[in-house]
């Protein structure tokens, strides 16, 4: 057997986006009958090199290889029939069709006049649905299946192929840990089969459950890869966070106000349960969590755009419910949500009228908007957060990101809120913008707002935060002061990892 | 499992216990309120229903497919009247003149030929700009509109053949030509759907577009694919309804276009597409040529029918919503 051939080899691959250079000469390589481990922080490029690896992206430099034979991947169909096989993190099933159809999406056998043959079509899915040991029938409808039998059909479509490498992208992040046992077993189930397995996860237990190796990917470029029996938690933790912490900067006041927001055991549905947390005035709280953890949903709670399902909201002592956005408004809890051009902005407008969009009723003359009151209110914020527009008739399309994070924010601020929720403030905004954001949010805090930042960034999140709040699986899993904070501590937290042993 | 295939026959079947109750509702009103003595379940009288769902009947078929792909067809009613102007201008051609009664065949052949033709142009303008259907379609509606105006101004194009207005009346065992056209019709594209590699990938691509395409299916050759058969079928539907009455007017087939969408509607084919079903679709044809009949045979006029079958339209996308709907998960407006 040629079992020292990697079954999938990727050398130097460069890829570069404009103005960012998203894998730097990126080298892995994943053998027969092993289970590889890729990690990396948000944002490192572990997708990037997927979608390179499955012919999404074509990479600028560098050479994939199939059991040593250099290969192109022109399309996500050549990568399935070169062997390479993604079992992606969102579905990519049709959930009106019965689970036979689905694994064979795209080559439903046939026979003449273009007729598909059931029997075949059937038979055919119910080997490889016994060889997955799973409990459904090739006819069951995909919508009616559970999310880790979804992730099965997936992975039967896998099986449809020879496939030399299967690459599962955060497979457990909506199962059970039930489920996840059952996933565990199919995966060393193939691994015995001599497929080589790719699997990419935040969560060490899993990682260090099943991988054979672990590679490291920070900023686009590749960290090393570790022997998984020989290393540990805080070794592969190092790896990817590898700079050095700065949380001195911004420090200066240190007295924040009385409580402007409570939140009692919140819960809603399965996208988080149980949250408390509180945030003072003048006090700026960072929740950091991977994609998915929960955070954006609890800010869309505060707004009204979800209703929780248990708990209560305090609002300086007071329970209020919050029914809609514009109760939250009248409550003073303002969102600067995460998605700034689809959900903050009306592009097609203009400065001062996405400025004042909240509060125009407020602004009437009359039965008509008062330019002057609006022009006014624009004027002032426009020089308070130092926006950089010609003038307020410009687009808002126009700007840049960081000044259109300027409008939304100054937007809210212009009607003087209880609280500021800011999502992702900076993401898509470039880096010199970035620190202006910053440090508006901490003179913000100084000025006494009570201001919650939700970021993916780590350096963002220590930089601008008083107290960071980690969350893992809609759970919190720790409050951390700016004191104690550490980023492998911080990693843990938000990979599942309970901070039992944090003696120290 | 029973559970589940109790309540996707019930989903399915609510169209039939609609048809059922319409039935009832019609025949027990008719008894104080018709104008007429007959009954409303005559045979004569059902039959005659059938005859007139067939032209809707067998263009509601194409758009079903259509909007089990996620598009949408508005050009229909368009190509319905174009496709009779061709044809029944074709018949006296001078160059088809010495052909006799030959010309029938060669006339349905052109109409034919220009419905693939017009819902050709359709597909591939959709494939290759990729704007939506809708605007696609609500273009060329207008477009098609347009050539029929264009050729005989606001006059009726007519001509009179015999021996093909007896083609298109002759019955077998009583049954109408229509009938039988529609029932072709019917049982072709439900094997379609059902049993051909062509129809589930229409399912697939309505379903989850992406996925349809990572699998390698070539989506937009297969939406071109179905608009041509939908321009068939509405030169097939134009074929059976004008080859017996001769004379067609240029405003023919105005709005054909939204009662057929909205007795796809009926029948449970979902707007944003990936679920659909041929037989419901005939149901939902049935339902609302049912309430125009009957709302007619107790004495309602053309407006009130109008009002009625809106109303209970907009009641019924409600219910399905209410029945569906993903619950809290879904961020309220």
């Amino acid at each position: 057997m040629s079992e020292r051939i990697p079954a999938l080899r990727l050398e130097g691959i460069v890829k570069t986006f404009p103005g960012v250079r998203a894998l730097d000469g990126v080298s892995f390589d994943v053998m027969p009958g092993e289970v590889h481990a890729l990690m990396g922080e948000n944002g490192a490029g572990k997708s990037t090199l997927m979608k390179v690896l499955g012919g999404i992206h074509q990479p600028n430099e560098g050479q994939i290889f199939i059991e040593e034979q250099a290969v192109t991947m022109g399309s996500p169909l050549e990568a399935k029939a070169k062997g390479v096989v993604f079992i992606h993190q969102e579905l990519s099933l049709a959930d009106e069709l019965p689970v036979s159809e689905n694994v064979y999406l795209g080559e439903l056998p046939r026979r003449s006049f273009g007729r598909v043959d059931r029997r075949q079509l059937n038979e055919q899915t119910a080997r490889i649905l016994q060889r997955l040991k799973v409990g459904f029938a090739p006819q069951a409808r995909v919508g009616d299946l559970s999310i880790a039998n979804k992730q099965m059909v997936e992975i039967a479509r896998a099986l449809t192929v020879d496939a030399k490498a299967v690459i599962f992208d955060e497979p457990t992040a909506s199962l059970t840990d039930a489920e996840k046992v059952v996933l565990f077993e199919v995966i060393e189930d193939l691994k015995s089969q001599g497929v080589g397995i790719v699997y990419i996860s935040h969560r060490m237990e899993e990682i260090f459950r099943i991988s054979d190796r672990i590679s490291v990917l920070r900023d686009g470029s590749y960290r090393g890869t570790l022997e998984t029996a020989a290393t540990n938690e805080d070794e592969v933790t190092q790896l990817m966070i590898g700079r050095s912490l700065d949380l001195s900067t911004n420090r200066e006041h240190k007295e924040a106000g009385e409580v402007a927001i409570e939140v009692r055991g919140l819960s809603c549905g399965n996208l988080y349960h149980d949250v408390s947390f509180e945030v003072r005035r003048g006090e700026v709280v960072g929740f950091y969590g991977l994609v998915g953890a929960g955070r954006t949903e609890i800010a869309e709670t505060l707004f009204g755009l979800r209703h929780p399902t248990a708990g209560q909201v305090l609002l300086d002592g007071n329970e209020i419910h919050i029914g809609s956005p514009i109760e939250a408004i009248a409550n003073g809890i303002s969102l600067v949500p995460e998605d700034r051009k689809g959900q903050g902005l009306v592009l097609g407008m203009n400065c001062r009228d996405n400025m004042t969009l909240p509060q125009v009723d407020d602004l009437k003359a009359g039965p008509f908007v008062s330019d002057g009151a609006e022009i006014a209110i624009f004027d002032q914020y426009r020089d308070k957060l130092e926006i950089k527009t010609p003038g307020w008739r410009q687009l808002v399309g126009n700007l840049s990101g960081g000044n259109q994070q300027k409008i939304v924010i100054g937007k809210w601020l212009s009607m003087h809120p209880n609280v500021l929720i800011v999502d992702e403030p900076t993401r898509g905004i470039d880096v010199g913008s970035k620190s202006e954001i910053h440090k508006l949010i901490r003179e913000l805090a100084g000025q006494g707002y009570a201001v919650i930042v939700i970021s993916s960034e780590m350096p963002e999140v220590l930089h601008v935060s008083d107290r960071v709040v980690a969350m893992f699986h809609g759970e919190i899993m720790r409050t951390f002061t700016a004191e104690e904070i550490t980023e492998d501590k911080l990693v843990q937290a938000i990979s599942g990892i309970r901070a039992d042993d944090d003696a120290a | 499992m029973n559970k589940q295939f109790f309540s996707k026959y019930a989903k399915e079947g609510a169209i039939w216990g609609f048809i059922v109750l319409e039935l009832i509702v019609f025949s027990v009103a008719g008894e104080f309120l018709s104008l007429t003595d007959s009954n409303f379940l005559d045979p004569d009288n059902m039959l005659l229903l059938l005859t007139q769902s067939a032209p809707l009947g067998i263009i509601a078929l194409g758009m079903t497919i259509i909007m089990i792909n996620g598009n949408i067809d508005l050009s229909v009613g368009a190509i319905f009247a174009l496709c009779a102007v061709v044809m029944l201008d074709a018949m006296s051609w001078p160059m088809f003149e010495s052909l006799g009664d030959w010309v029938i065949p060669f006339a349905w052949g052109l109409a034919l030929l220009t419905g693939m033709g017009l819902g050709l142009i359709n597909g591939l303008i959709v494939w290759k700009t990729g704007v939506d259907a809708f605007i696609v379609t609500l273009g060329s509606m207008l477009g098609f509109r347009g050539l029929v105006f264009m050729y005989n101004g606001e006059q009726p194009t007519f001509h009179l053949n015999w021996t093909m207005v007896d083609l298109a009346e002759t019955t077998l065992f009583g049954i109408s030509m229509p009938i039988l056209v529609f029932g072709a019709c019917i049982a072709v594209v439900w094997w379609l759907m059902n049993h051909t590699v062509h129809g589930r990938n229409a399912y697939a691509v309505g379903d989850n577009r992406e996925a349809a395409v990572n699998a390698g299916i070539r989506v937009g050759p297969h939406m071109v694919w179905n608009f041509v058969l939908i321009g068939f079928l509405a030169a097939l539907s134009s074929i059976t309804f004008y080859s017996a009455s001769g004379s067609v007017n240029p405003n023919d087939g105005m709005l054909y276009e939204l009662w057929i969408i909205t007795a796809v509607v009926l029948g449970g084919t979902k707007l944003a597409g990936g679920k659909g079903s041929i037989i419901a679709t005939v149901g939902g044809i049935l339902a609302i040529q049912l309430m125009r009949k009957g709302l007619g045979f107790i004495g309602a006029d053309t407006a009130m029918v109008n009002l009625v079958i809106g109303s209970i339209l907009i009641a019924v996308l409600y219910l399905d919503r209410q029945l569906n709907r993903k619950g809290e998960e879904e961020l309220k407006l």
